[in-house]
């Protein structure tokens, strides 16, 4: 017999070592967090709405019965941010969450469909303080595994500058295509010349990721003000995004933000995606109006982020592939 | 004209990149958290052999190459082209110099080939795992030496020349593997 089952992929693509070290992590981000008075929580997998992101597709699933009789569509999140949002505003105070979340159409070496993501959030901070806690909870979960130096803190026009000498802010179309032909990177099929953004993510993943230092945390900050998703902006110039990425060996590994608090530009950059995602092709999805209610009653300041787990787990187990972190991989699911 | 989305890519499939036909050998998705998803992907061009490197948006699509294998068998060489049959259809290709390449110095006439073909023409050769060659020309045999290593050269029938054993002579049958142009016995045929 060939195929699902009949070729040994009942077996486990996830040794037992790296069972235990996966247990062992949670083990230490519960310790951690319980320490600082965060509080675990747990918000629904199953939402009534989307993810409006321009580059993040949810997997949708049908509920039919009670309440809705003629079916409905759920969206599986993509992550918990707008509940916890909504908690944050209900007053929960601190909260992180361990959970899977699910993204359409990424499968790769760094990337499943379905994933296990640490997310936290701290009211009465904003992205800088958050980067040092970030900084302690690796430290404590790599700490006897992975000796890793002090963090690296750039900003992202540094970063683009150090390592690929160009200004990212200023430089028009035509110098960053130049910049990817240096780097060796030539042209992207179906990336429109004047597609910008395009073009400084395609340098970031390919050309700044693999020169970043390795053997230590490196973050890097405030990103163009166009490519904020729901970071708070700060008026420049230029006007840059509160937000930051942190990259662990070239490997992108969280994601954080000072958190637009305001419903207005919320709903307005939710309806600017759908525009988008509109004019890209892409599926259009409701967006999370009890996100915006929650902001309209007030969010408090604060600052948040999402860590990949697995990929964390593949860097402290020298793992070359996702895969080989996850008990059964896609391949196997 | 088919035609392949970055969701169809795989390693092995078969698509037209500049004008040339291409087997892809690796994809990788490459895809910053929030932002545009991309493939990058590396080509062998099937005729020149080179590996070439590109990146595609993701959802792009890229037209399909009528590229197949068949396993032909090896007529006769009439001093251009090296002339091929299938074993039912008799149907029959010419394959020249460019497709033939290194493949030349194992063609036995008889023997089974994999041609890939390429809009019905072929476009490389690929000779059985092993043949059976005849020397034609070596050292004299040393005998009863079956023991000592070192091994001299020795030419074959279709003008290989490969390592044997120095007990070995001429108008003997030897079997050879193509892949590694390595001696592995002697035959009997």
């Amino acid at each position: 017999m060939k195929g699902a089952g009949g070729n040994g992929d009942w077996r486990p693509s996830a040794d037992r070592a790296l069972l235990e070290l996966r247990a062992e992590l949670y083990a230490r981000v519960r310790d951690f967090f319980a320490r600082r008075g965060v509080l675990e929580v747990e918000t629904p997998v199953l939402s009534a709405a989307g993810a409006t992101d321009r580059h993040i597709e949810s997997l949708t699933t049908r509920y039919v019965g009670p309440g809705a009789p003629a079916g409905q569509t759920r969206y599986l999140h993509t992550s918990p941010e707008f509940p916890m949002k909504r908690l944050l505003a209900a007053g929960s105070g601190p909260i992180y969450q361990l959970c899977k979340v699910f993204r359409q159409g990424e499968v790769g070496r760094r990337h499943q469909p379905e994933f296990t993501m640490l997310e936290w959030y701290r009211p009465g901070l904003d992205h800088h303080g958050l980067m040092d806690e970030v900084e302690a909870l690796l430290a404590e979960a790599a700490s006897g595994r992975l000796s890793l130096g002090p963090a690296m803190r750039l900003s992202y026009a540094e970063a683009f500058q150090t390592y690929l000498e160009i200004d990212p802010h200023a430089a028009g179309n035509e110098e960053l295509r130049v910049c990817a032909r240096r780097w060796g990177l030539g042209t992207a099929a179906g990336l429109a010349e004047d597609d910008r953004d395009g073009w400084l993510e395609w340098l970031q993943a390919e050309a700044l990721e693999p020169r970043l230092p390795r053997g230590r945390p490196v973050f890097v900050y405030d990103f163009p003000a166009s490519q904020a998703a729901l970071a708070r902006v700060r008026g420049g110039p230029p006007p840059v995004a509160e937000r930051f990425e942190l990259y662990l060996d070239g490997v992108e590994l969280a994601n954080g933000f000072y958190e637009l608090a305001e419903a207005g530009e919320q709903r307005r950059r939710f309806e600017a995606d759908l525009e988008h995602r509109t004019r890209a092709g892409g599926a259009t999805v409701p967006a999370d109006e009890r996100l915006l209610a929650a902001l309209d009653h007030g969010l408090p300041d604060c600052a948040g982020v999402a860590l990949g787990i697995d990929r964390l787990l593949m860097l402290l187990a020298g793992a070359g592939s996702i895969g080989e972190v996850i008990a059964f991989d896609w391949a196997r699911a | 004209m088919a035609s392949y989305s970055t969701n169809e890519f795989k390693s092995g499939l078969k698509v037209m990149l500049d004008g040339d036909p291409c087997s892809i050998i690796e994809n990788e998705f490459v895809k910053p958290g929030k932002g545009q998803a991309f493939n990058r992907v590396k080509f062998r061009n099937l005729l020149s052999g080179r590996v070439v490197e590109r990146t595609f948006k993701s959802g792009e699509s890229i037209e399909a190459a009528d590229v197949h294998e068949t396993d032909m068998q090896y007529l006769y060489n009439d001093g251009e082209h090296w002339h091929f049959m299938h074993p039912e259809t008799f149907e029959q290709v010419g394959a020249d110099e460019a497709a033939v390449g290194d493949a030349a110095k194992w063609l036995k006439e008889q023997d089974m080939c994999t041609v890939t073909l390429w809009n019905g023409a072929p476009i490389s050769i690929t000779p059985p795992n092993f043949v059976i060659l005849k020397i034609t020309d070596t050292e004299p045999g040393v005998r009863g030496d079956t023991a000592s290593g070192g091994g001299k050269p020795a030419t074959l029938e279709t003008g290989a020349v490969v390592r044997v054993p120095l007990f070995l002579d001429v108008e003997e049958l030897i079997k050879v593997d193509t892949r590694t142009g390595e001696y592995v016995s002697r035959a009997k045929d």
